[in-house]
């Protein structure tokens, strides 16, 4: 006779995609790397943002770039030509990066304090948000071409990010595109979501989205001196005391 | 697509859990899902044909669909919106970041069935 017997396990499911982007984030927060995870659909303008991105930064501080693509190495040597150190993820069939693929892509960069990672995640507007890569923030790129209705249809991608990037402005007059009403719908979903509009071919809202990115740095430069200052001083009090 | 990655980690999870609980076949799995995942409907479909080759094959899923519900700092209550698209508060039409439940991926209960022993070592012991 068999016997049957119900066990209780009350755990997440992605318990260890989540235990990857934990240590991920400790990595990155000991180097003091701020880390954006970029996601988008296919044909958003993702690397070319990326790239115009990391031409208009050098000189400021280290970046890297890790890319997720289904196939071909094509966008990481687009980002190696701007000399920036970049790592090409295949996922094969997946359709997204995890936070395994990323510690084992820390493996091969050479970090260092207070620069910035750019996580250019697999084109997809749906399946990347719910993952968790130990990232700081999540942007959305969503292009002009597309559909100003994207929040409603994805909502889960807008709720997931800090910003919405609005790109390809250069295309806007083109496309029955409503960047108001786009914005709007996005903040119906995550009332606290920043929105930018750029363009990398024109350079619209360049100097914005490169702001925005210098002030999350710093956000979380000063968080981290803030967290190893407050654990110096438990510890000069443990000595003193 | 990603609901496959969901079933393999579930399979995972759960077949985890049964090698520690003994040598049992995974013959169910509980699950709660947030309304918000949207994978429900996915999850069963390829949960079957995921589960082949492994100590969970042919076990039935459950899922449970966990409602959207978010937390009205105005009204301060917890309130249901209309909408997945739309996190305001159905009453004062406030937004809210703050969402109580409908995210859930959790594997709940696992059910384990002990293996029964060969039919023919079972007649064996029967005719002895």
């Amino acid at each position: 006779m068999s016997q049957k017997r119900l066990v209780q396990i009350e755990q997440e499911i992605l318990a260890k995609n989540g235990m990857f982007a934990d240590g991920v984030r400790d990595e990155l927060g000991s180097q003091g790397v701020l880390a954006l995870n970029l996601i988008a659909s296919p044909g958003a303008g993702k690397t070319t943002l990326l790239v115009e991105t990391l031409q208009r930064l050098k000189g400021a501080f280290p970046t890297w770039v890790i890319e997720g693509d289904q196939e071909t190495a094509n966008d990481a040597d687009r980002i190696r030509a701007t000399d920036t150190q970049a790592v090409q993820i295949n996922t094969g069939k997946g359709c997204h990066l995890d936070a395994d693929m990323i510690q084992r892509a820390l493996a091969s960069l050479s970090l260092e304090q207070g620069g910035v990672l750019f996580i250019e995640n697999v084109g997809n507007l749906a399946c990347p948000a719910g993952f968790d890569l130990g990232e700081a923030h999540k942007v959305v790129i969503l292009s002009v071409t597309e559909g100003d209705d994207k929040p409603v249809k994805y909502p889960e991608a807008f709720a997931a990010a800090t910003l919405l990037v609005i790109s390809k402005s250069d295309l806007a007059p083109y496309c029955d595109f409503d960047i108001e009403a786009c914005v709007d719908r996005a903040r119906e979903i995550n009332p606290t979501i920043e929105s930018l509009v750029v363009s990398a071919r024109d350079g619209t809202g360049m100097t914005e989205w490169l702001g925005w990115i210098v002030r999350a740095r710093q956000t979380q430069l000063q968080d981290l001196a803030h967290s190893l200052q407050a654990r110096m001083d438990i510890i000069r009090n443990a000595l003193h005391a | 697509m990603h609901e496959l990655t969901i079933a393999s980690s579930l399979i995972e999870l759960a077949s985890d859990h049964a090698s520690r609980n003994g040598r049992g076949r995974v013959t169910g799995m509980h699950v709660r899902l947030g309304v918000m995942c949207g994978i429900a409907r996915s999850l069963y479909f390829c949960f079957g044909p995921a589960t082949r080759g492994t100590r969970c094959e042919g076990a039935k899923l459950h899922i449970e669909e966990v409602p959207l519900t978010i937390f009205c700092e105005h009204c301060a209550e917890a309130r249901s919106p209309r909408s997945l698209s739309n996190l305001r508060c159905p009453d004062c039409g406030r937004p809210s970041r703050k969402v109580l439940s409908g995210r859930e991926m959790e594997l709940t209960h696992i059910e384990l069935e002990d293996e029964a022993p060969h039919p023919v070592a079972q007649a064996r012991q029967t005719l002895q």
